[in-house]
């Protein structure tokens, strides 16, 4: 086939490109330049995006021997990924960028080009596994498994991708980089958010969205119990930073049960209170198997690397709810809720959605953000 | 490969390399006072004395430079610095809008610095200045003025500008008027001191010699501070040590280049008429850009509507097409072109262009393989650019 590698300037993508060459595809690798600014974001070796990511990928590419060229698509990025997690967060949302920026950026603006410049599919070093049988499973490598991003991925984005690192640890992916004489063999894993150039997300946001003064009430006794700077930048189940005034009558530590941006407010509460037995969900994605009509048992995985816990799951029209078999705390709505089909040979993913709001056992449904249970 | 991207490098002409070769051999610093360093002396000035005479200057002027980026920083920075410090009031810098960035970034750069201010000529469709539009500007600022820079050629359309009457514009005002010929010498006839300018830079590589050498032509009677002090070598206007088997090579090509333009445009302008036509031929809705008469022999630069020239490049590449969109920042992504834009062509037209470049070792047979792959690259890129502007 010919294809086109997407190419950060890390390892897993050189590695990844150099596989799809072994496997006999026709390559070319392209690096994405997402920064309008390049210098502007991170730099030395943690992010994706800057001049010394674009002169790793190409060398790189020179190494393995395939064409290389750069894609600017720092628009869309800004438009798609900056702007929307800006605005997410602004709605009292947490939002996962990369995920974003796999559905929007790569797996869509750079797929469609590609496609429509001949390519057949595209190659990212994602730690996931596509197999023949068209499921996208876990990798074999847990610790570095990058399904949960993924799973927002459409069946005709599924049909077109190849991932060829899923069967791999990160540790061997490193090896054999190391092996075939690439550079980048021991460059650091890139973390945080590649956009967001000192890692301090809460300045990021109030440079975009300015001081917004507020109060936190207690749940429970619906006193003010302190003031914050702007709702936004509080997470579902944050703990440090709230800096209240008036101890909890238990003297208890309290956590972030909800923001309300209507009124500016971030509630908090104890522990316990994050307990979440239902989540509902929108804009389902099902690549599982066939759209289900009934009720589906599974796990479902409701952040990054976050815990694992059985479910029922079902599916009506656009909406996707999940009741799970135990409890799970610190449910923020904007994360993706995505469902696995446990399986020998890597949990294959059934679908995702976006978390819009939660509801506990003993409690009606809290709008865990602009959108109403089930809307 | 069918390399059509001669104005971005052309190959070395055999004589150029084996005189390189040649002079790399021996030993020798140009400075030295010992016959190993007299020999290397004496290269560097039978150089200076051809360049010189094939381009119309005196020996005296030819100041040997790093190539075209070094000779225009030494240009604009090197005059307007002497310029203000002879008065203080002189801290303007006149130039076309459609100069190469290392014009264009300099004068930045002296503005953002040093305090400078700028004009910047504007050009019409087809990238020609006239000389009204320079007098006009010099009628309202002519007392402040440091210096004018305006390129012979433009590098991505071609367009050649009428120097000599532009350099007698800036002579009736007293001022420098310096040109960046690089794209120039050996593609369109140029003088030195027929063209009245007083300062021309001019490269190696564009002509067949190698990268890194070129020089600066520069009037006695204009006076240039150094951007490079060290041991003064160049009239101590631009120090470091001489590169003999560079400037040598440099020299043989000015010459060869020089002594064979009017064939060379000749045949090479008909090729690239050639080229053109079959072009328009093939895809009718591309835009021919720049002067259609008075431009330089080997260029040919189209916007082809409804692609991005990068992803054009790509697929021409892909096919063993080498070509170019014009000019690109350092992280290797296309920006819309500051010439096109400075020609009116909006944001899409500009993003849509590619440049042609033929040179001495294009034949008919590179025209016919782009004739081959254009038609299905341009409707592949077609369909990719529809994509883009659907969700944009």
């Amino acid at each position: 086939m010919k294809v086109l590698a997407a190419m950060s300037g890390g390892v897993d993508s050189a590695v990844a490109a150099a596989r799809a060459v072994e496997a006999g595809h026709d390559v070319t690798g392209v690096h994405l330049a997402l920064a309008r600014n390049p210098q502007t974001y991170r730099t030395g070796a943690r992010g994706c995006c800057t001049l010394e990511d674009s002169r790793d990928a190409r060398r790189a590419a020179d190494v393995i021997g395939i064409p290389f060229y750069v894609w600017d698509l720092a628009d869309r990025f800004h438009a798609d990924v900056v702007e929307d997690f800006v605005a997410e967060y602004a709605a009292g949302r947490t939002p996962n960028p990369c995920l974003r920026c796999n559905e929007k950026i790569k797996f869509a603006a750079v797929l469609d080009r590609a496609v429509a410049l001949g390519f057949d599919a595209v190659v990212t070093g994602h730690h996931a596994r596509l197999g023949p049988d068209g499921l996208l499973r876990r990798s074999v490598d847990t610790a570095k498994d990058q399904s949960y991003v993924l799973a927002v991925l459409t069946r005709e984005q599924l049909d077109r991708s190849i991932f060829p690192l899923g069967d791999s640890t990160k540790a061997e992916v490193r090896a054999e980089a190391a092996r075939r004489g690439l550079a980048v063999a021991d460059k650091p894993d890139s973390h945080d958010i590649c956009f967001i150039a000192d890692g301090d997300t809460r300045r990021f946001l109030a440079e975009r969205l300015g001081e917004a003064p507020g109060d936190i009430v207690d749940a429970q006794t619906g006193a003010v119990v302190g003031t914050h700077r702007g709702a936004y930048a509080y997470t579902v189940g944050q703990r440090r930073g709230l800096s209240l005034g008036v101890p909890a009558p238990d003297g208890r530590p309290r956590y972030v049960l909800s923001i309300t941006p209507k009124t500016n407010t971030v509630t908090v509460g104890p522990a316990e209170a994050l307990e979440v037995s239902t989540v509902y969900a929108e804009r389902p994605v099902w690549t599982g198997g066939p759209t289900p009509t009934g009720p589906v048992e599974c796990l479902v995985q409701l952040r990054a690397h976050g815990q694992v816990v059985p479910a029922t799951v079902r599916l009506d029209g656009g909406s996707f709810r999940a009741d799970l078999h135990q409890p799970v705390r610190g449910v923020a709505a904007g994360q993706a809720i995505v469902a696995y089909r446990p399986d020998p040979g890597g949990d294959i993913v059934l679908g995702s959605a976006t978390i819009s709001g939660t509801a506990t056992p003993l409690r009606s449904p809290v709008a865990a953000g602009a959108a109403s249970p089930g809307a | 490969m069918n390399y059509l991207d001669h104005a971005a490098t052309t190959p070395m002409l055999d004589e150029a390399l084996e005189a390189y070769v040649a002079t790399a051999r021996e030993v020798g610093n140009p400075s030295s006072l010992h016959a190993a360093g007299r020999l290397a002396r004496r290269r560097v000035e039978e150089s200076r004395e051809r360049v010189a005479a094939a381009l119309g200057a005196r020996p005296s002027e030819v100041v040997f430079t790093g190539g075209g980026t070094e000779s225009d920083n030494l240009a604009v920075k090197g005059i307007f610095w002497a310029r203000r410090a002879a008065d203080p009031g002189r801290a303007r810098v006149v130039a076309s809008a459609i100069e190469h960035h290392a014009v264009l970034d300099p004068v930045e750069w002296l503005v953002r610095h040093e305090g400078a201010s700028a004009s910047w000529l504007p050009v019409d469709g087809a990238g020609r200045l006239t000389p009204e539009t320079l007098a006009a500007v010099l009628d309202e600022h002519a007392a402040e003025v440091a210096l004018i820079s305006v390129m012979w050629a433009n590098n991505e359309v071609g367009t050649v500008q009428p120097i000599a009457e532009l350099a007698e514009v800036a002579a009736a005002y007293g001022i420098p008027f310096h040109t960046d010929a690089v794209q120039a010498v050996g593609q369109v006839p140029v003088d030195f001191a027929a063209s009245g300018v007083s300062a021309l830079t001019v490269t190696g590589h564009k002509l067949g010699g190698p990268i890194g050498v070129g020089a600066l032509l520069l009037s006695r009677d204009v006076t240039a501070t150094p951007v490079l002090h060290g041991g003064g070598q160049e009239r101590d206007v631009r120090s470091g040590t001489l590169d003999a088997p560079g400037i040598v090579a440099f020299a043989v090509a000015v010459e060869a280049a020089v002594k064979t333009q009017q064939e060379y445009a000749a045949r090479v302008g008909a090729l690239r008429d050639d080229l053109v036509a079959r072009v328009r031929q093939a895809v009718p809705e591309a835009i021919y850009n720049g002067d259609p008469d008075n431009r330089l022999p080997g260029n040919a630069h189209f916007s082809f509507p409804g692609c991005e020239g990068d992803a054009l490049l790509l697929l021409l590449d892909a096919q063993g097409i080498a070509c170019s969109t014009g000019s690109a920042c350092s992280a290797g992504v296309a920006q819309p072109s500051h010439v096109l834009l400075a020609m009116g062509a909006d944001d899409d037209r500009a993003r849509s262009s590619l440049r042609f470049s033929l040179g001495h070792t294009s034949t008919a047979e590179d025209v016919d393989a782009l004739i081959a792959a254009l038609p299905g690259a341009v409707e592949r890129a077609r369909r990719a650019g529809a994509i883009r502007s659907a969700r944009a």
